[in-house]
């Protein structure tokens, strides 16, 4: 049984002009211990991803459709109190703002025991000491002394560290981070990630990494979902999409990337930006910025199974349909 | 280009279209409190600007003042007259005729009183807020020293001291120039310091730097790029205090140190009917205070849903 | 005598000149809060943010000049100093050999039309209540008094057009458009006073990656088309690589290394510049796969001894904890201030 199980997930922000569907048709299923990145722009839908699957839409959103199965329990009808045993227990989050889960008048030590102790029936010294060996788990230096430290005596860096090791507290099975390192300098990013990969790979945590930089999830994750605006345009093992991306907009992302352009030429660039979610275009809602775009792409286009992918694309249908009849051809 | 973009390339809305499209219309359209405190605004407003249409008497005008007319019940009571529907006050003017009068000079001085506020605060908090340094505690500390004064005691001080410099005669012609200078002094640094507070997190901002990219001086920065971009805040303390003015100017008025009788203001009416209240001639006192409260109390509810409409912060959580 | 005549010399091919800067801010507040009671005296207490600690850099014509650094390596500082915007605390700012950081805001007028700025924040760098024609129009008619409005007008739509921004649209509001947009509008009062050098702090690091890309490209059309010289602010490397002619690294507010951006790219000789490089994030890597830095990130508020990079150096020694290196010439051309490369101690 798959770990998380999200199907037809859907949710929709009511506004004044009329709801408007965030995410739309989200599918996938992540293993234990399996790391998958879920890359995309702003306003793609990425982060109201990850936190519908805790069911941390805040209002005026809501899920309108679909179903988050988290060991084959569904996480949408859970009361609060059942919710809590999975959330910052089975599953952690992490934001890009450490400040969002971190107590500015708590010490951090305060946090990570009061955590502890909300969940398992430990006395207050033993929470400490495992307080204490998460620190270590994360690399920060003199832990001990961190413990009795306010978060505005740290570093960016440091404190992404403490809001990883509160994470681990609870030896969770899933950890969502939303743009981990996106508020750092890319030293120090390289050193979270890093970090995060090695806990994940040690304790077989699973990992949906959401952030707008391929050369991370590249580094990080085995599978790769690329989103636009709302839904899941193409999705496969990472190397593959990093390497042979099908989708027109994944190529022009990894593309526009200046670590591929040719030094001092122009980069290559995708036109347009991406369409506010009121006014997503009929069908692929790529299609106005898309080279490729014909008449086909005012309907929505189904996944196509291209290589160890899953492509939306009527592009990559006609040329799978092509080299399938040529493949046919040549049998025959 | 994209879809966006050629929307955008159409006809650009005008500003009615702009305005009717706002988050400031649409929840003016769906609050009832708003609605109704406007309309009564609205309705004060139109009362004070048509005082000389709407009155039946001209209660300037002593020779349409009958004393034997004093003290006349509202009409709805048994002695009451049809002529004086809201009865007559002691001097036998009627009350509706100088209600609406009073309506217009409590006005006046509120609006041109937070006027004056508005003209120094925003100034001085411009400066101090732009300059920064040393011309910022300087006149910050003045602020300080201005609002540990109280309103009441400053303005007392003045106007007794006036009055008795240089008669009661002269004071009671230059009765609100005084009052709006006295007013619109002593409360300037409640402008000043909410223009300093936003100035402070607009200078911050990188459109301020461009412009000094651009060479532009600081008067202009000032005035055609930051103070365009605190008129929020200046607006929803604005309402409240025209309300304040207002009361400042009843309460002083109820003290003796305000608009002198002949020429009647809210408060001074309601002073003038307190000595006949204990024998049972409540009109004269009531019915200005019932107009007064009501005027104050729908100011306050504007500036409090301005403050809500205006306040982002509020707006999003 | 002599050093100005050696400084006149080098500004025949340098367009700026900053010589020995240093800018340090003052974070201990009012004169009044600077006041401690120690040891039975009132004694006054400061504390600083040195943020520039003595750089020198040169901005050749026709050039783009990267700086790179993390944050609070002192980049922006640099540009905004270099702009007028703030004041030196010490050292000089030269442009065209004519030294520009003690002038009056009325000498400095003249160079505000040939020097132009682009800032990070696309959503904060326009004002909000100015129509787009009228934030565009301005620096216009402010710099050229004597053109007819329709010569104002003429100009702003030429600027509009070069940054693909549809003329008709000048009537709008800038929350009206998207991100990508409005740094293109910014892009256009920059260029509205036809400027011949333009400072660049962070213009691509608040947009998405398709976007940014078409910002890079409109930057370096803007460049050939217009002769531009350009001081370009980033923390991203990977656009360094692909847009600078030369690159200046920076940490706490001192210069690393400086040089031509391939040579840089491909032979980085700081130890700081090499950890830098290795930790971005390469579409290429299964892992990441970086120069471990060892340390806490020194601040610039208690600034270490000697180099400032010993802290988190391998290669750091008792020289490198003592006496502050000097930017010294290498083979390749490019400039370095490690005492670990002169000793030859690393290649």
């Amino acid at each position: 049984m798959a770990l998380l199980d999200v199907k037809n997930l859907e949710v929709s922000f009511g506004l004044r002009s009329g709801a408007v569907k965030a995410l739309r048709d989200i599918n996938f299923s992540l293993e234990r211990g399996e790391r998958i990145g879920v890359v995309g722009e702003s306003g793609a839908g990425k982060s109201v991803l990850g936190f519908s699957i805790l069911n941390l839409i805040s209002q005026p959103g809501r899920i309108s459709a679909g179903d988050v199965r988290f060991e084959g329990k569904s996480l949408q009808n859970l009361n609060d109190k059942d919710m809590r045993t999975i959330r910052g227990n089975r599953i952690a989050m992490i934001f890009q703002d450490p400040m969002m889960t971190l107590n500015p008048v708590l010490t951090i030590g305060d946090q990570m025991i009061e955590c502890l102790l909300a969940h398992r029936q430990i006395s207050k010294a033993a929470a400490r000491k495992i307080a204490l060996q998460k620190l270590m788990q994360v690399q920060i230096p003199s832990p001990e002394t961190r413990l009795d430290q306010y978060p505005h005596e740290l570093s960016g860096g440091m404190r992404q560290r403490i809001v990883i090791a509160i994470g681990l507290l609870m030896d969770p099975d899933l950890i969502i981070a939303d743009e981990p390192t996106t508020a750092l300098d890319v030293t120090i990013q390289a050193e979270i990630m890093e970090l995060m990969l090695e806990l994940c790979e040690r304790n077989n945590v699973a990992l949906i990494l959401i952030t707008h930089d391929l050369g991370v999830v590249s580094q990080v994750t085995q599978r790769t979902m690329v989103m636009y605006a709302g839904r899941v345009i193409e999705q496969g093992p990472t190397n593959e999409i990093i390497n042979d991306a099908q989708h027109p907009y994944t190529q022009g992302l990894i593309n526009a990337l200046p670590q591929m352009g040719v030094r001092g030429e122009r980069l290559q660039q995708i036109r347009g930006s991406m369409p506010s979610l009121q006014a997503i275009p009929k069908g692929c809602a790529f299609s106005n910025r898309c080279d490729y775009a014909s008449e086909r792409c005012r309907v929505i286009p189904e996944f196509t199974r291209s290589g160890g992918c899953l492509v939306a694309c009527h592009m990559v249908e006609e040329l799978v349909a092509q080299s399938e009849n040529k493949a046919q051809d040549g049998g025959a | 280009m994209t879809q966006t973009s050629s929307a955008l390339a159409d006809e650009a809305p005008t500003m009615m279209q702009r305005f009717v499209k706002s988050h400031f219309w649409h929840s003016f359209k769906i609050d009832r409190v708003a609605q109704l405190s406007f309309m009564v605004f609205v309705a004060y407003i139109l009362m004070a600007l048509l005082a000389p249409l709407l009155a039946p008497f001209d209660p300037y005008d002593p020779a349409s003042i009958d004393i034997m007319n004093s003290e006349l019940p509202p009409s709805w009571q048994e002695e009451g007259e049809s002529d004086f529907w809201l009865g007559t006050d002691a001097q036998g003017r009627d009350l509706w005729s100088t209600i609406l009068y009073g309506t217009r000079v409590s006005l006046t001085i509120g609006i041109c009183a937070v006027l004056l506020q508005a003209l120094l605060g925003i100034c001085i908090g411009l400066v101090a807020g732009y300059v920064g340094g040393k011309v910022d505690s300087l006149l910050m500390r003045m602020a300080d020293v201005q609002l540990s004064f109280s309103t009441m005691m400053v303005a007392i001080v003045v106007l007794a001291v006036f009055q008795a410099t240089f008669g009661t005669q002269l004071y009671q012609d230059l009765a609100m120039v005084m009052l709006i200078l006295v007013i619109g002094i002593a409360e300037w640094p409640q402008y000043a310091r909410t223009v300093r507070a936003s100035v402070l997190a607009e200078k911050e901002k990188e459109y301020v730097d461009a412009a000094r990219v651009m060479g532009l001086r600081a008067p202009r920065i000032m005035f055609r790029h930051i103070l365009p971009n605190t008129l929020s805040p200046i607006l929803v303390i604005s309402t409240v205090q025209v309300a304040n003015a207002i009361i400042s100017e009843a309460a002083l008025s109820f003290l003796g140190l305000g608009m002198p009788v002949s020429q009647p203001s809210l408060g001074s009416l309601i002073s003038s009917g307190f000595e006949f209240i204990f024998s049972g001639i409540w009109w004269i006192t009531v019915i200005p205070g019932v107009v007064l409260v009501v005027l104050v109390l729908v100011m306050n509810l504007l500036g409090d849903w301005l403050r809500d409409v205006l306040n982002p912060k509020l707006y999003k959580g | 005598m002599g050093e100005l005549k050696v400084s006149a010399q080098e500004s025949k091919q340098s367009l700026l000149q900053v010589r020995d800067l240093y800018k340090r801010f003052s974070i201990s507040g009012d004169f009044l809060d600077q006041l401690r009671f120690e040891g039975g005296k009132i004694k006054r207490h400061q504390e600083f943010v040195h943020a520039i600690n003595g750089v020198d850099l040169d901005i050749f014509k026709g050039e783009a000049l990267c700086v790179v650094g993390e944050s609070g390596c002192g980049k922006s500082t640099v540009a905004r100093t270099v702009m007028g915007l703030l004041e030196p605390s010490g050292g000089t700012v030269s442009y065209d050999g004519e030294r520009i950081d003690n002038l009056s805001a009325q000498q400095m007028l003249p160079y505000r039309k040939k020097m132009q700025m682009i800032f990070q924040n696309p959503f904060a760098s326009l004002n909000p209540r100015m129509t787009i024609t009228e934030t565009l129009s301005e620096p216009v008619k402010f710099h050229n008094p004597k053109w007819s409005r329709m010569e104002v007008r003429d100009k702003v739509h030429e600027v509009m057009h070069s940054v693909g921004v549809d003329p008709s649209w000048g009537v709008r509001f800038p929350h009206e458009f998207s991100g990508g947009q409005r740094q293109r509008i910014s892009i256009a009062r920059a260029l509205a006073v036809d400027p011949e050098f333009i400072v660049a702090d962070e213009p691509i690091s608040a947009l998405d990656v398709s976007i940014q890309a078409q910002v890079l490209n409109l930057m370096m059309d803007a460049q050939e088309q217009r002769d531009l010289t350009y001081m370009f602010i980033t923390h991203d490397l990977s656009v360094v690589e692909h847009f600078g002619t030369r690159v200046a690294v920076m940490y706490l507010g001192t210069l690393c290394e400086i040089g031509d951006s391939h040579t840089v790219f491909d032979q980085p000789r700081h130890p700081y510049t090499k950890a830098l490089l290795s930790a971005i994030p390469k579409l290429a890597d299964d892992r990441p796969n970086h120069i471990k830095l060892q340390g806490e990130v020194s601040t610039p508020v208690n600034l270490p001894s000697g180099c400032v990079f010993h802290g988190r150096c391998p290669y750091a020694n008792d020289r490198c904890k003592e006496e502050k290196p000097q930017l010294m010439s290498t083979d390749g051309g490019i400039k370095v201030a490690c005492h670990a490369v002169e000793e030859q101690r690393i290649d």
